[in-house]
């Protein structure tokens, strides 16, 4: 499928600064996770086995010309939002908050797909959308109606740090597509009045303690005001140099919540200090920026909505979970794309990597 | 035009690409400018912070409220549990300590060696638990030797203790800890994982007033971990006592009763609808749950084919038999179907169509009256009634009992039994009712299904004369001082509207079943109180004949419901012996048993009753008329 003018545009630099960024991961999941007691093979060679799965869905997502995705999206979205659906009438039988779908051999999170399904459609429905300067109220209410069948899906499951990420990824294609100042402006507008209602009626209580704490750490020591602090003097004592691989002290005395998941950054700050910090965030900085450069060179508006949507989510997750750890935002779980342990973020990332690849590897040939 | 346009629209995308790359350098750059905040201006703070000034939260879990029987006797409280501990790292000579432990002690030093080896994954001056439930006095040992043990903690938790051992164990339940599927649903916001919670029984239904408000110390830990000051403390509540409806003594006694046998009994205040007892048997030690479960235990449990770890009482559902005519009866005698005269021939078989259902006693029962039939638990005559009323009336009498659906105990997964009607068939399987399947509905088999709670609530109707009360396991909720904070009142469901007269002419014929010769519920008779009641045995595989070699998995069900004293009720039992056979010889006699220790329990304790002799007249009656109550379906409804 692949021939070979396709091998010879493979985009070098999209795969170098992730698998320097993985293999960094793998690292600090191994600090992250000495102090843990670990039954069976340890996190950080589980970490390295979803890296390399990962790299092979990668490998498949670039296999076929990404304007399959163009004719597949409608279809794609339906079956994910009736997984949606599955999902939470699954989760109401078993009394509990299911994000999971057991499919038997395999399980699956379509919320966690949702993030990538959602920038299909969107580059599908604005790829046949003609647009004159910016877009006006009317033209975004149908988009809106397709994000907020899904978004609300996802918030009763309730997953709040995977609706705002649904949410914040279709808003970046959009403001990509152009919007004109009335619209933003009606729009904030709209917003407020939502947001009161939502905070109101929507949130679950842990939810709002979340929020609540983060604008007020002292509020609650004991609840996610007690991470934000520890996970601050985690970073901040850090210093210039860090305190050596494996050194940390917050993180080898597990003073930090979910340190090889949500806070593994911390756990990499606290130990190699702001000069390792700046190292990888400019990696991830150069990543989004390719990935912007890759939507930037393609030469057809749907691999370009494409590119940009993927490149949005990479940077919001790399933006919130990093602005979590710094104590910028409050706590929601949102893991560090390619650095945090754990499978599902990673498929989903490589997922977004392999159409990134897919659309750079074919830009000649349009 | 159109890829004019195309390209005019893409020349705009591209300068847009160019701003949101800025955009996104300028919030990478925020990021760096608050890293370097953290990093470089504030080190020394943060790094005083994580070296000086750690702090560490141990939480303190509020001490479990103790359930009571109704009598004030305490079945589930709390004990402290000792264990001795080490923190490794400030242990210089190991094999030195370990010397010391074992010969102050008496501890295994290879276990003590292979849990200091397990434990040493952990974090970094996080005290490795060596040995759990140590004595008080090998605590005092410790205490004493402090100096010479450097290192060694002892650690205090409460942990749960069964006074009763196994006794009422499905109905008190176990706690555990706090899984995450609990820990995201609704009503469990305030939990954190590591807490324990009620899994089952009481513990899980009263769970918000037993937990009590969990507490904790906040701590000030050096940069080694090991802890200097405490900062902040708050106390935990002990949580609420709950006292049941329970009488221990009674509970103890029909446990006792069961013996090895599987199966379950319900005893109830006919007047009120408190549950008395409370059994399930075999039981299981609910200990063993609050901790790890030994394997070779939970083997055991799932293994053993009378399922122990099964609520009996609460979801198994059983045909009720022939405990079932009571029902049929005064269908019969609502609907004016039948009187106190009306008198069927019974030959030992009825014929409808060309379908044959046998009664139980093959040569026939003769003129057989209302009375007698109850008596001597004929089936033919049920069969005869059953055919006249028809399905739907036999579920509306039911119904009125409030048969069918769950009761409302106050415990989780309660099952609601089956009264089938012909509506039900047909949404059920898309077949409309045979008259066929009415006749073995009269006698308590077919589709119909009853929990053992419904039969103990359907015999305190019948002794009380109409009143369905809420079967209810809890009197009342007390704080740790003993102050009153909810009573449970009797709860009336709901009345029969069947009036007293034909509920006394049935109360006749339950009293005959154990008190006239011929009766078939002998084995329940108690020297000094009138008991009535009625025998049952369900079918559990179709057998034209049962001989004893049956394999006990496929034997009937024995079943047997009763009231006492006949002339002023209080006290109704209900009994199912898995696979007991006949409720007359194998239910009978346990009812009898608990209904002897109710009135025991009642009498001033000046005299010991005989109950030995009691029991052996019992049997010597049982040998004489070997009381048999199993209706042999020959040909069932769908022959």
């Amino acid at each position: 499928m692949i021939d070979r003018r396709l091998l010879t545009n493979i985009d070098w630099m999209l795969v170098g600064l992730v698998i320097v960024i993985c293999l960094l991961g793998i690292l600090n999941i191994y600090s992250a996770t000495t102090p843990y007691k670990v039954v069976g093979s340890p996190y950080y060679i589980k970490q390295f086995y979803w890296m390399l799965f990962g790299i092979f869905i990668a490998l498949l997502m670039c296999s076929v010309d990404y304007h399959i995705l163009e004719d597949l999206s409608y279809w794609l979205y339906g079956l994910l939002v009736v997984l949606l659906l599955a999902v939470l009438v699954v989760g109401r039988r078993s009394m509990g908050a299911t994000r999971w779908l057991h499919l038997g051999f395999f399980n699956i999170q379509p919320s966690e797909l949702m993030k990538i399904v959602i920038i299909i459609t969107f580059a599908r429905y604005f790829n046949n959308f003609q647009v004159v300067g910016g877009l006006t109220v009317r033209d975004v209410l149908f988009p809106l109606g397709i994000l907020a069948v899904p978004a609300l899906l996802i918030m009763k499951q309730p997953d709040l740090g995977t609706a705002i990420l649904v949410i914040l990824i279709a808003c970046s294609i959009v403001v990509y597509v152009g919007l004109r100042w009335s619209t933003v402006v009606t729009f904030v507008l709209v917003t407020i009045p939502v947001a009161w209602l939502g905070w109101a009626k929507l949130l679950r209580p842990y939810q709002k303690n979340r929020i609540l704490d983060f604008l007020n750490p002292e509020r609650s020591r004991l609840g996610s005001g007690y991470h934000i602090i520890q996970s601050k003097i985690a970073v901040g004592s850090g210093g210039v140099f860090g305190k050596g691989f494996i050194k940390g002290t917050q993180s080898q005395l597990r003073f930090l919540p979910e340190q090889h998941t949500d806070f593994a950054f911390s756990v990499f700050a606290e130990e190699w200090g702001f000069v390792g910090c700046l190292v990888l965030i400019v990696l991830y900085m150069s990543l989004v920026l390719w990935g912007l450069n890759i939507a930037r060179r393609c030469n057809d508006r749907f691999g370009g909505l494409l590119a940009m949507g993927v490149t949005a989510m990479l940077f919001w997750h790399i933006v919130i979970n990093m602005g979590m750890v710094i104590g910028m935002f409050p706590v929601v779980g949102v893991p560090l794309p390619f650095f945090s342990y754990g499978g599902t973020s990673m498929i989903t990332s490589m997922v977004g990597i392999g159409i990134l690849q897919n659309i750079s590897m074919r830009r000649f040939m349009f | 035009m159109k890829d004019q346009r195309f390209i005019r629209e893409n020349m705009e995308a591209k300068r847009r690409i160019l701003l949101l790359s800025f955009v996104v350098g300028v919030i990478f750059a925020v990021l760096v400018l608050r890293l370097w905040h953290l990093q470089i201006l504030n080190v020394d703070d943060y790094r005083s912070m994580s070296e000086n000034n750690r702090l560490r939260f141990v939480p303190e879990a509020a001490s479990r409220g103790a359930i009571m029987d109704r009598n004030g006797t305490v079945l589930v409280s709390n004990r402290p549990s000792f264990s001795l501990a080490v923190v490794p790292q400030e242990v210089k000579d190991r094999d030195g300590l370990l010397n010391q432990l074992v010969a102050l002690l008496g501890l295994d030093r290879a276990e003590l060696a292979e849990r200091w080896e397990k434990g040493k994954g952990r974090a970094r001056y996080y005290p490795v638990v060596l040995a759990s439930n140590i004595s008080r006095d090998q605590v005092e040992i410790v205490e004493e030797n402090r100096l010479r043990l450097p290192g060694v903690e002892i650690e205090m938790k409460p942990v749960r203790e069964y006074s009763g051992g196994i006794l009422a164990a499905h109905l008190l339940g176990y706690i555990g800890e706090v899984s995450e599927d609990e820990l995201s649903s609704k009503g469990y916001e305030e939990y954190n994982p590591g807490d324990y919670i009620g899994k089952n029984g009481i513990e899980r239904s009263w769970e918000k007033d037993l937990h009590g408000n969990d507490g904790g110390r906040q701590l000030e830990v050096d940069a080694r971990g090991r802890v200097l000051r405490t900062i902040s403390e708050s106390y935990p509540t002990v949580g609420n006592s709950v006292v049941l409806t329970i009488d221990a003594n009674l509970q103890k006694q029909a446990e006792r009763a069961f013996g090895d046998q599987a199966g379950a009994a319900v005893a109830m205040d006919v007047n009120s609808g408190e549950v008395l007892a409370f059994v399930s048997n075999p039981g299981f030690d609910p200990a063993l749950f609050s901790g790890k479960l030994p394997a070779d235990k939970w083997k055991e449990y799932l293994e053993d084919k009378r399922h122990p770890l099964e609520n009996k009482a609460l979801t198994g559902q059983y045909p009720p038999g022939s405990t079932f005519k009571i029902i049929t009866a005064l269908s019969g005698l609502e609907d004016g179907k039948i009187d106190e005269h009306t008198s069927v021939v019974c030959n030992g078989s009825y014929d409808l169509g060309t379908s044959t259902f046998n009664c139980w006693n093959r040569h026939g029962h003769g003129a057989t009256s209302l009375k007698k039939a109850l008596r001597e638990s004929c089936d033919v005559y049920f069969y005869q009634l059953g055919e006249h009323l028809g399905v739907d009336a036999i579920a509306a009498t039911a119904r009125k009992f409030m048969l069918g659906a769950p009761l409302g105990i106050g415990l989780l997964h309660e099952k609601g039994g089956l009264i089938p009607t012909a509506e039900w068939k047909q949404k059920r399987f898309g077949k409309r009712w045979f008259h066929g399947e009415t006749l073995p509905v009269a006698i308590g088999q077919g589709y119909v299904l009853m929990t053992p709670i419904q039969l103990a609530s359907m015999i305190a109707t019948v002794a009380n004369e109409g009143s369905v009360y809420r079967p209810h396991l809890v009197k009342r909720i007390v704080d740790s001082d003993g102050k009153l904070l909810k009573e449970f009142k009797p709860e009336l469901l709901g009345t029969t509207g069947i009036s007293a007269d034909k509920f006394r002419l049935v109360k006749q014929g339950l009293f005959a079943v154990v008190n006239e010769p011929g009766g078939t519920g002998a084995m329940a008779r108690l020297y000094d109180v009138h008991v009535a009641g009625k025998t049952g045995s369900s079918q559990v595989v179709k057998l034209r004949d049962s001989k004893l070699s049956t394999p006990w998995q496929f034997r009937d069900h024995a079943l047997f419901v009763a009231f006492a004293p006949y002339e002023k009720p209080e006290i109704a039992v209900a009994v199912v012996v898995e696979h007991g056979e006949h409720g007359g010889s194998a239910a009978a006699p346990i009812a009898g048993r608990i209904l002897r220790a109710w009135f025991d329990g009642k009498k001033p304790k000046k005299e010991a009753p005989r109950p030995k002799d009691e029991e052996e007249q019992a049997d010597e009656q049982g040998v004489q008329q070997p009381a048999s109550a199993s209706p042999r379906n020959g040909g069932g409804g769908d022959d």
